[in-house]
């Protein structure tokens, strides 16, 4: 059994589909934000590989070709996008403002409570690009003498968290305009974030599509100014 | 034949994504390119939305599920997460909800500052 999954080419993007159909079951049914569907699916697959004896070798052998289209999809983030230009001209002061301004918070938390924890510099640089989108925070990791492992795992944790948190912290803290949800969600969590501003609603998703550019192109900006600050 | 076409143009965009990551040596993904490049060819009508839009939309659909794989690779990098797992995580969540609702309200503040000086 466990070797005819293990060399299984379907069964990697079966296992994948099945944790996100039963996270959108129980979504639907108990209706609450715990239950998210990526957070469900990713628990989900997780488990079923202990349970089964597969490692992760083999089930991302299959698997793999669900981030093959990682790049595509997110080149595809420019259609939404399009459709609300008019919206992005009309408002592109608040719209930078915000995204700069999450990205300075981003850096200056980060410095703020890497110095409370007293971790080191390594550990510090490694942690900087962790609000923006995997492949750009690598790099930046990576040029810093980050540990670019831990910078991929704690990128893809934030993103999730944002996932989650989305709408909990909209309403806590009254963000109440599409746009500016839209800009919270793709300046703190990248494209995951994105995936649930696209729930949200069509603005929200453009919104979201740009920070992560825009996010994406600050950090690499500042990141080396505040490396050097500890 | 329409999803054949759609594919190969958000397909041929990817690839020249990836011919400027190659040339230009900068920490950018080619799908940052990507949806630059996508956004310029709608924005300047060299490519009509209705031309993507089908198989656009269908990728975006399925895009939740193609982030599995990497998280469920977190699994693999346990043994160097545990050493510092409390204090990543205590990080990890405030600086998400510090980004988020900065970013969030930054924005708002703004745009409800320039309505009412429009009004």
């Amino acid at each position: 059994m466990k070797e005819l999954l293990s060399s299984s080419t379907y069964f990697g993007v079966l296992i994948s589909l099945m944790g996100y159909g039963l996270g959108l079951i129980l979504k639907r049914k108990f209706k609450k934000t715990i239950f998210n569907p990526l957070l469900v699916s990713i628990i989900f697959v997780m488990s079923a590989l202990l349970v089964l004896g597969v490692d992760y070798e083999s089930y991302n052998s299959g698997a793999k070709y669900l981030s093959y289209f990682l790049t595509p999809a997110t080149v595809c983030l420019a259609i939404p996008l399009y459709q609300q230009l008019e919206l992005l001209k009309g408002n592109y002061r608040a719209i930078l403002g915000g995204i700069v301004s999450g990205a300075l918070a981003s850096f200056v938390s980060v410095f703020a409570l890497a110095k409370l924890f007293g971790l080191n510099h390594e550990q510090y640089v490694t942690l900087l690009p962790k609000s923006i989108t995997t492949a750009i925070g690598m790099g930046v990791s990576q040029e810093l003498g980050g540990i670019v492992t831990i910078t991929v795992a704690v990128i893809i944790i934030t993103g999730v968290l944002g996932n989650i948190m989305a709408e909990l912290v909209c309403k806590l803290f009254r963000i109440e305009e599409p746009v500016a949800k839209g800009i919270a969600l793709g300046t703190s969590s990248h494209a995951i974030g994105t995936v649930k501003a696209m729930e949200l609603g069509e603005v929200e998703g453009a919104m979201s599509s740009l920070a992560i550019a825009v996010t994406g192109l600050v950090t690499v900006l500042g990141a080396s100014f505040f490396a050097n600050l500890m | 034949m329409k999803y054949i076409k759609q594919f190969g143009i958000i397909l041929a965009v990817s690839f020249v994504g990836e011919l400027l990551k190659y040339f230009i040596h900068l920490p950018i993904p080619a799908s940052i390119y990507g949806l630059v490049i996508m956004l310029l060819l709608l924005a300047t009508k060299i490519i009509r939305i209705e031309q993507v839009k089908d198989t656009g939309s269908y990728l975006l659909e399925i895009m939740p599920i193609m982030f599995i794989p990497a998280a469920v690779g977190l699994i693999t990098m346990w043994d160097e997460l545990k050493s510092l797992w409390l204090p990543l995580s205590i990080i990890t969540i405030l600086t998400t909800v510090i980004v988020m609702v900065t970013a969030g309200r930054v924005t708002q503040f703004i745009i409800r500052m320039e309505k009412r000086r429009k009004e």
